[in-house]
């Protein structure tokens, strides 16, 4: 049974020019401990999705259909009170920028035992022992002095470190982690990923790796889902979808990466911009910039369908979908 | 200057900048605290043929924006000196013919949405340099000029009456580049160019930047931190650690045989996206605080060959099997 089910899962934003789709039926599920990737451009929808799991969408912005089912619960429609006895408990967070998801004016210790306490039924000198292991579990040497510090005492890659112990701080099941070395040095870059990957094995946690950078998702995700203008345009185990793309875009986008292995004098380019909210075009959203589009594409929107190893929502593969 | 041979257009000597980041002058006293000086670039050295692609890699923090910065004369040196088609150009900025010598060197930024005047229109932020230079008096000529540039971008002349927040910021980027081509430059410095873009946008925008290098003769120094873009526009590639140039050579040679430690750490760190799964060896340690960097090699605590001399003597940039390279380990 999966872990977490997203299903035809629809966000809007209301807005005085009319209502904004900005994810438009998605669908992916997790299963325990597996690390799923998702990728894509800017304003694809890759953040926003996190955002709607863990309950942190930002007013206007509304779950106006679908579900998100965790562990067999309906998490979607919760109230605000409800969502935060799971969030931090069964879902834990980590985000793009360390400084901004600690609190400068408390001490770390303090952040970790007061998520601690929160959450699990421990004494605070209990909560205490429970946050050195957790530093010392993220690769922070002293953590016993290093406990008694301030965010603005560790570096960047430090701090990182300290928020992957923060969302593992009450065990949680699934962990959506939003870019969490974007703001990072390649170096420090490698340190975290093999952090995240090693201890959310140790604990079996499941990970949404949300990022965009694809070798990123190439050496730590089982699987990827590759989101375009509010859609999942492909989905499928990460070997699979990084060398055999069956939607046109994964293709292109794979293509336009500079590639350390190969000597290229020209870069495949995708022309164009991906559509914003307000002109997405009819049918697929892709088929503007497709080289492969061909009628239908303007006219019918396509489903994920199985296309090789790989679903994809594209109208190439629509004879091996009957 | 023997004639014939070819110079390189930009060769940069000992370059140094060094910032004070002293506590104010009363809490100096009070405290007793001493000066501060911050070493950002200590002495790095390098030549671009006309035409070609310096590119310069590192962390953040090594140096790299500040060498770019004194390039285009937006630092003066510390020490050392930058000599443009064989003139001094920093003697060149501060001459009253300064803008002749700006003409010729302008620069790209890393953020397109920060580097263009929200409040202007785009004719205006190409046009700018051109009547800021007085190349251009005419109305009529500045409109075609401004056209001409953003079609050479790949932009459409109907473009030019919009405000930069109606562009994409892959767009942003090329009106940035067009605006850096206005009074036809000859060197060009570009800060990340693409970082704050997707890749799809990306490969546009280096695509634009190469048929440029190649339509127009254009010599670029390029800084980024990402390798394998650098690995697709350089030819010589730079690596910097806290304010030093470690190794210096061509692409090839670099990418292909990496001698310096920091560089095949470097490369190694690198996700690679054909061999999923495969896990990385992560280099531990972080780079160093620059106000407090180590003694000899800045690079010896996390480097795995260190040794005494490494702790001990600061490695100078040597010459070794053409290339060059800052390291006691090997040469």
């Amino acid at each position: 049974m999966s872990l977490l089910q997203v299903n035809k899962l629809v966000v809007e934003f209301p807005s005085r020019h009319g209502t904004l789709r900005a994810l438009d039926g998605i669908s992916f599920d997790i299963a325990p401990g597996e690390i799923l990737g998702v990728v894509g451009e800017s304003g694809a929808g890759k953040s926003l999705t996190g955002a709607a799991i863990i309950g942190l969408l930002e007013p206007p912005g509304r779950v106006a259909s679908g579900q998100i089912v965790l562990e067999g619960q309906r998490i979607d429609h919760l109230n605000a009170d409800q969502m935060r006895h799971i969030r931090g408990r069964k879902i834990g967070a980590i985000f793009q920028d360390p400084l901004t998801s600690l609190n400068p004016l408390y001490t770390i210790g303090r952040q970790l035992t007061e998520t601690i306490l929160a959450h699990l039924p421990v004494t605070p000198k209990e909560a205490r022992q429970r946050a050195i292991d957790l530093l010392k579990d993220t690769g922070i040497s002293a953590a016993e002095e290093r406990i008694d510090h301030y965010p603005h005492q560790f570096s960047g890659g430090m701090r990182q470190r300290v928020v992957i112990a923060l969302a593992l701080a009450a065990e949680p099941q699934l962990i959506v982690a939003d870019e969490p070395t974007t703001a990072l040095d390649v170096s420090i870059q490698a340190q975290i990923i093999s952090l995240l990957k090693k201890v959310c094995k140790e604990r079996g946690a499941a990970v949404m790796l949300i990022t965009h950078d694809m070798g990123v998702i190439a050496e730590t995700c089982d699987r990827v889902a590759v989101l375009y203008a509010g859609r999942v345009a492909e989905i499928g185990p990460v070997h699979q979808v990084i060398n055999h793309p069956a939607h046109p875009y994964t293709a292109g986008l794979m293509a336009s990466i500079p590639d350390m292995d190969s000597d290229r004098e020209r870069l495949n380019q995708i022309d164009g911009a991906m559509p914003r909210l307000n002109a997405i075009p009819t049918g697929c959203a892709f088929n503007p910039r497709c080289p492969k589009a061909f009628a239908r594409c303007s006219l019918e929107r396509p489903e994920l369908v199985n296309a090789g190893a790989n679903r994809a929502a594209c109208w190439l593969h629509d004879g091996s979908a009957a | 200057m023997s004639a014939g041979k070819p110079q390189p257009l930009v060769v940069a000597h000992d370059l140094a900048k060094t910032f004070d980041v002293s506590a104010p002058w009363l809490n100096r006293v009070l405290e007793r605290k001493p000066r501060q000086l911050l070493n950002a670039v200590d002495g790095v050295s390098f030549e671009i043929e006309r035409g070609k692609t310096l590119a310069l890699v590192g962390e953040s923090g090594c140096g790299k924006s500040t060498v770019a910065r004194l390039l285009v004369g937006l630092y003066e040196p510390t020490r050392g000196g930058l000599s443009f088609d064989g003139q001094d150009a920093h003697a060149a900025f501060k001459s009253p013919a300064s803008q002749k010598m700006r003409q010729r060197i302008q620069m790209i930024f890393q953020d397109p949405y920060a580097s263009l005047n929200p409040r202007w229109t785009v004719d205006n932020i190409i046009g700018e340099p051109l009547k800021e230079h007085g190349l251009i008096h005419d109305a009529g000529e500045l409109k075609a000029r401004v056209a001409e540039l953003l079609t050479s971008v790949g932009l459409s002349p109907l473009d030019m009456v919009k405000y930069p927040h109606q562009f994409s910021g892959g767009q942003r980027q090329r009106i940035s580049i067009a605006r850096a081509l206005a009074t036809a430059p000859e060197f060009l410095v570009c800060d990340e160019p693409t970082s704050a873009l997707d890749v799809s946008v990306q490969a546009q925008v280096l695509n634009i930047m190469k048929d440029l290098q190649r339509e127009r003769g254009l010599t670029y120094l390029f800084i980024s931190h990402n390798l394998a873009v650098v690995r697709h526009v350089s030819d010589q590639v730079g690596v910097m650690y806290l304010g030093r140039l470690v190794e210096l050579a061509d692409k090839h040679t670099l990418f292909g045989n990496p001698q310096h430690p920091y560089t095949k750490m470097l490369l190694d760190a690198i996700p690679k996206m054909h061999d999923t799964g495969r896990a990385r060896t992560p280099v531990q340690g972080e780079v160093p605080n620059p106000l407090n960097p180590p003694t000899g090699c800045t690079f010896h605590p996390r480097c795995p060959q260190a040794s005494d001399i490494c702790r001990a003597e600061r490695p100078l940039l040597r010459d070794f099997k053409g290339i060059k390279i800052a390291c006691h380990a090997v040469v």
